[in-house]
């Protein structure tokens, strides 16, 4: 389901744009488009969505409540988890079932293989097709 | 508030049990479907304060959380004569309904620290901010607490709207936009009657009352067109104003040409004031939202335990057992025991707490993501706004990743700095802005409004930035409701699950407003308290 509904008071001028300034550095973002992510590369998409919640070193964080670590995590060893998770979302984690079969299975394969984790089966655009309800 | 960076046991799962699980899950969801949960937004149906007379003595109700929901229960129940006690993982009270001022020191998950430094009397809303005078819970303990009110402009005409696509990126007054396009729309539809492009579509009769409105409604001329002239100077504004004496002679303005208006997609924005939930009046508390919660905390202060990091929640036959332990501190977990349970911790954290509810009222807490949102305060050391573009509180809009510039309602024409609201975003630029250390959040929020306002280069103080994601407290801005949500689960959220029952925004057809806290905190106490002396 990629289609987007906007409603007067929230998302008034969210019009299709231009990409345009080049991203500087690891933590900054294009602020391409208003109503989904452009972008392709893994890392980029990592830190333009993800590290919001599960932090630029991956390490997650708590407060009255936990964002998992996603740094040396033994349940990313079978990729089709991590392609569940981004796909439909698991409690409050919201689901980006918005995201391209492509765009998912290169935040799986990033995330698989940085922050001290190191699992080479890399997923595919096939892997998340089939994982979409 | 603690905001650590320690890794906490994750749950693991098998390969079986997420088939399992993925199997079960519900259909997929909707990107803004936070956007049309909130188009539910009924008229409020308050009926005043419950009737809770005839109270058992010494029956008690332990509630979670200080926010408004909480602290509505805590002061009606506590009226009521029921035994209340409150915790609050926070070092105070308020939850959502939040207030950031000058001195106050702000660490969001991840360890980000900021110190606001804003004058005194500026502040930022990182959450609500308004409040519709139909929100008849919020606007009545708002008067029975002598809550001070101020207008809200939710429409401000000679604020802008702006598209960097569009007038070569020069933003457009509000009042220009509205009255061209209403203008050349009866303009248009005015020609059309008179070619007969109505015959059969509406009776000639009609047809004839249409032209009148249209006439009317557009500021047309008597020959139905839409042009520079004091009729339509009188709708979006003079090129020169009128005045007196000899020099008082106006100068009409020239209306924008249609087709030019309609490519620049600014149409988008004149809707905004027409919503139930945008409508005039509207209101903010003097001084800053945190003043309703902090009034009704002060009538029951000497019930709250504040820094009380719920850890479980547990019932038996016999009343509820909450295990906590100091947030900030620290130390041996402490327990807390009544015959029941009001919890208004945000889904997004009770789905991670351990407890003892029906699997139904489970799955209905873990069904609910919660969304993102993002807001900067800005503080300039002007009100340039005012003193040189004549914008008296409101809002522009704009489809920078900002979103819009919110003018403080309050305090015009004061000679000394002011706070702007300096980016209010959904969706995927608000993960964007969730995402980046907050000086950098607050360094593009400059950039990006010194599109629309230049003097921001010159002008721009500090500022401090709350992406709600990573607030440690609620993990994500409000429970995201979708139609098909509802009908799984809403009820199983409500229904009261043994001893224990919830109440909070999440819990209302009201999602991420104050008053759908309230509402839902009224209707759980006053099914607990017919359940109690039934």
């Amino acid at each position: 389901m990629r289609s987007l509904i906007l409603v007067a008071g929230l998302s008034l001028m969210a019009l299709a744009l231009p990409a345009s300034a080049q991203r500087t550095d690891a933590q900054s973002s294009d602020f391409a488009d208003a109503r989904r992510f452009p972008y392709q590369n893994g890392e980029q998409l990592y830190h333009a969505i993800c590290q919001g919640c599960h932090m630029p070193d991956g390490k997650g964080a708590t407060g009255a409540g936990t964002y998992p670590a996603l740094a040396t995590n033994p349940n990313l060893e079978a990729g089709t988890y991590p392609i569940h998770m981004v796909v439909n979302g698991q409690k409050a984690m919201p689901s980006f079932n918005y995201l391209s079969d492509e765009q998912v299975a290169a935040i799986v394969n990033y995330v698989r293989t940085h922050f001290g984790n190191g699992y080479k089966d890399a997923v595919t655009p096939e892997d998340v097709k089939g994982m979409r309800q | 508030m603690v905001a650590t960076n320690s890794m906490l046991p994750r749950s693991r799962m098998t390969r079986r049990e997420l088939l399992a699980m993925i199997g079960t899950a519900a259909g997929s969801s909707v990107m803004y479907q936070a956007a049309t949960s909130l188009g539910y937004a009924a008229e409020s149906e308050f009926k005043g304060p419950p009737n809770l007379s005839g109270a058992p003595k010494g029956t008690s109700v332990l509630i979670l959380g200080a926010g408004w929901a909480g602290l509505v229960a805590a002061y009606e129940l506590g009226k009521a004569g029921y035994k209340v006690q409150v915790l609050e993982y926070r070092e105070k009270a308020g939850g959502r309904a939040w207030t950031l001022r000058g001195g106050d020191t702000y660490t969001e998950l991840g360890g980000f620290t900021q110190k606001v430094g804003f004058d005194k009397g500026n502040y930022l809303n990182p959450g609500p901010w308004r409040v519709p005078y139909h929100h008849r819970g919020v606007m009545h303990y708002y008067h029975e607490l002598g809550v001070k009110l101020e207008p809200f402009f939710q429409i401000n005409y000679n604020a802008y709207v702006h598209s960097r696509d569009a007038f070569g990126g020069k933003p457009q007054r509000y009042r220009h936009v509205l009255a061209d396009f209403n203008g050349h729309v009866a303009e248009l539809l005015a020609k059309l009657g008179h070619k007969g492009g109505l015959d059969g579509h509406v009776t000639k009769e009609d047809q004839e009352r249409l032209l009148e409105a249209m006439q009317d409604w557009g500021a047309l001329d008597q020959n139905y067109a839409y042009k520079a002239n004091a009729t339509t100077s009188n709708r979006r504004g003079f090129e020169k104003d009128p005045g007196g004496g000899l020099s008082g002679e106006p100068v009409f303005s020239k209306p924008i040409e249609f087709s030019q208006l309609l490519k620049s997609g600014l149409w988008r924005a004149i809707g905004t004031g027409s919503g139930y939930e945008f409508q005039t009046a509207l209101f903010q508390p003097e001084g800053g939202m945190d003043a309703g919660p902090l009034a009704l905390a002060e009538k029951v202060k000497d019930k709250i335990t504040f820094n009380a990091k719920v850890t479980e929640i547990q019932q038996d036959t016999g009343g509820v057992t909450v295990t906590y332990i100091d947030a900030k501190a620290g130390g041996a977990a402490k327990t807390a025991k009544a015959d029941w349970c009001l919890c208004t911790i945000p889904a997004s954290i009770l789905s991670q707490i351990k407890k003892n509810v029906s699997s139904d009222m489970d799955a209905a807490i873990n069904a609910l993501p919660y969304e993102a949102a993002f807001k900067v305060g800005l503080q300039f050391k002007r009100r340039f706004w005012e003193q040189d573009d004549e914008i008296y509180g409101g809002i522009t809009y704009t489809d920078l990743p900002i979103s819009l510039i919110a003018y403080p309602n309050t305090h015009y024409g004061s000679r000394g700095k002011g706070v702007l609201l300096g980016a209010y975003p959904w969706g995927p630029f608000a993960y964007e802005f969730a995402s980046m250390a907050p000086e950098e959040r607050v360094k593009k929020c400059v950039e990006f409004g010194a599109q629309i306002h230049p003097q921001y280069l010159k002008e721009f103080d500090t500022g401090v930035a709350v992406a709600w994601h990573r607030v440690p407290w609620t993990l994500g801005c409000f429970g995201s409701w979708t139609e098909e949500k509802r009908a799984a689960h809403y009820k199983n959220l409500c229904q009261i699950d043994g001893r224990i029952l919830l109440a909070g925004e999440h819990v209302s057809y009201l999602p991420a407003w104050q008053e759908g806290a309230v509402q839902s905190s009224l209707d759980a106490i006053t099914r607990l308290h017919q359940r109690v002396t039934s």
